[in-house]
């Protein structure tokens, strides 16, 4: 159930022409950037070889590249999520779900692993593209791991968030500009806070990114991330539950 | 019995529906039928009372009960971007049916319905007529025991109402239908028994050939129906401590 839930999201997705162009506009982002970190690279290169342990492609090209795809993603995410439960309420297409045999259970998680599949082909042209610099150099594949684990995590949790946000409303824009200023919020409060042990980079994800960032697997920030995701789903799941009750 | 706020918009109802058997739910508008309706599908979940399916309650175990069930809304559930195979498909696998029913299924529906020829076409660039006409066929698709429809005909051509008549009276043989409307012709042409709703409860039930002898027999059913709610609007003083909703159905 969960994953016909999960293809109808998908169908419904690729049957717009504006996903195609997104997917589209987004793979040239990505090339634009990754080519102009490759040529910063190359202009440095020289010096850098003087040095005695020289940094790598990895660290140089790979990781800020994450790092501002991560960024993108926390912009781009809430005007997917916007329409898991918005629109279907708008378009009063919920009832069948809701006369359906499926639980909450089903429906939340079935969208969500639609959008999360859907987001997952979005990046993958990314990791593609980096992986090219392998004909040419060696790439350290640890750091490239845990760079691809930790943006598919905050994926996760930022797809999470959108959900819960999107099935607070019947509209769709509202639950985009939510979201948008609660994950917006969350980053500007963490890189704000200047204190090493301020609560802000504890429950901001972005924060939980940067140890995978910088090719450090720490399991609390994986557990953070688990520990979000799940918190809005189950908050979602009480949510249309309530809807129910409250009409 | 169902609250919105301090509103009590639905109370005392109690909804029997026999197997083989179309029931109209009549009232005016705002009389809670579509509430009553949202109610018996598990859309909405009633304050107090109960609701069986098949012998299933609903509030308890909603996975096994909504299995029997087919309902259209009073807007249809349609993914508007989607084609109407693919969404037929979804609907019937939603409800549970293996892929080779559902495609079995697909096909016997889609010619019930008149939709043969639209198949193909993704169902934001069709007509009203035919959206409808996929919101019937998608209530139906799984041949659920119990098949729950909101003013089916609404936005329909003459003939186009003939043939959903016909065939709403064709699945009454073999399933149970309750439809609510406020088309009294409706009524006259495809229902064996109506209960009339006003502001949240009963008022009347009947078999529709007794209601169209209500009176001395010489009374079109408007004006029965105008009467019945008219008097009910005017004695308007029973005793409300009655509030159990029930739809015992098959």
């Amino acid at each position: 159930m969960i994953r016909l839930l999960a293809m109808r999201e998908l169908r419904s997705l690729f049957a717009m022409p504006s996903t195609w162009f997104v997917l589209a506009a987004l793979q040239f982002i990505f090339a634009w950037f990754f080519l102009a970190r490759l040529d910063a690279f190359l202009e440095i290169q020289p010096q850098l070889a003087q040095l005695a342990n020289p940094p790598g492609v990895t660290t140089m090209i790979a990781a800020p590249m994450f790092n501002t795809v991560a960024l993108l993603l926390m912009m781009l995410i809430p005007l997917f999520t916007m329409r898991l439960v918005a629109e279907e309420r708008r378009n009063q297409t919920f009832a069948l779900l809701l006369s359906a045999p499926l639980s909450t259970r089903h429906i939340v998680l079935g969208k969500y692993t639609g959008l999360l599949i859907f987001m997952a082909v979005l990046i993958t042209g990314m990791p593609l593209m980096l992986y090219t610099l392998a004909l040419g150099t060696n790439i350290d594949q640890g750091l490239m791991l845990s760079n691809i684990l930790g943006l598919l995590l905050l994926i996760s949790s930022f797809v999470a968030l959108g959900l819960y946000i999107s099935s607070l409303t019947a509209q769709p824009i509202i639950a985009a500009i939510g979201a948008l200023a609660v994950l917006l919020g969350l980053w500007l409060a963490d890189i704000s806070a200047t204190t090493e042990d301020s609560p802000w980079h504890f429950i901001s994800p972005l924060s939980h990114f940067q140890n995978f960032n910088n090719g450090l697997l720490d399991s609390s920030d994986a557990a953070f991330f688990v520990l979000f995701t799940a918190v809005f789903l189950v908050l979602t799941m009480k949510r249309l539950h309530n809807n129910l009750v409250y009409g | 019995m169902r609250r919105f706020g301090n509103q009590q918009v639905i109370h005392g109802v109690s909804l029997e529906l026999r197997r083989g058997e179309v029931l109209g739910l009549l009232g005016h508008n705002g009389a809670g039928k579509s509430t009553t309706l949202q109610m018996l599908t598990g859309c909405l979940l009633p304050d107090s009372g109960e609701v069986d399916i098949c012998g299933i309650n609903l509030l308890h175990h909603p996975m096994q009960a909504k299995a029997y069930i087919g309902y259209l809304p009073e807007t249809p559930p349609l993914y508007r971007e989607l084609t109407v195979n693919d969404y037929l498909l979804f609907a019937a696998r939603l409800r549970g049916m293996k892929s080779g029913a559902a495609a079995e299924a697909l096909a016997q529906t889609r010619q019930r319905c008149g939709l043969d020829s639209v198949g193909k076409k993704s169902i934001g660039t069709l007509s009203k007529g035919y959206q409808q006409r996929v919101g019937i066929a998608q209530a139906i698709i799984h041949s659920p025991a119990v098949i729950v429809l909101d003013e089916p005909t609404v936005g329909l051509d003459p003939a186009q109402i003939r043939e959903i008549r016909a065939l709403i009276r064709e699945l009454g043989d073999k399933h149970s239908v309750i439809l609510s409307t406020h088309l009294l012709g409706e009524v006259e042409s495809v229902c064996d028994r109506v209960e009339i709703m006003q502001q949240g409860k009963l008022i009347y039930g009947d078999t529709s050939a007794n209601m169209k002898n209500y009176g001395d027999g010489k009374m079109t059913l408007e004006e029965t129906f105008l009467e019945i709610t008219e008097n009910n609007a005017n004695s308007r003083n029973r005793d409300p401590n009655s509030s159990e909703s029930a739809g015992a159905a098959s």
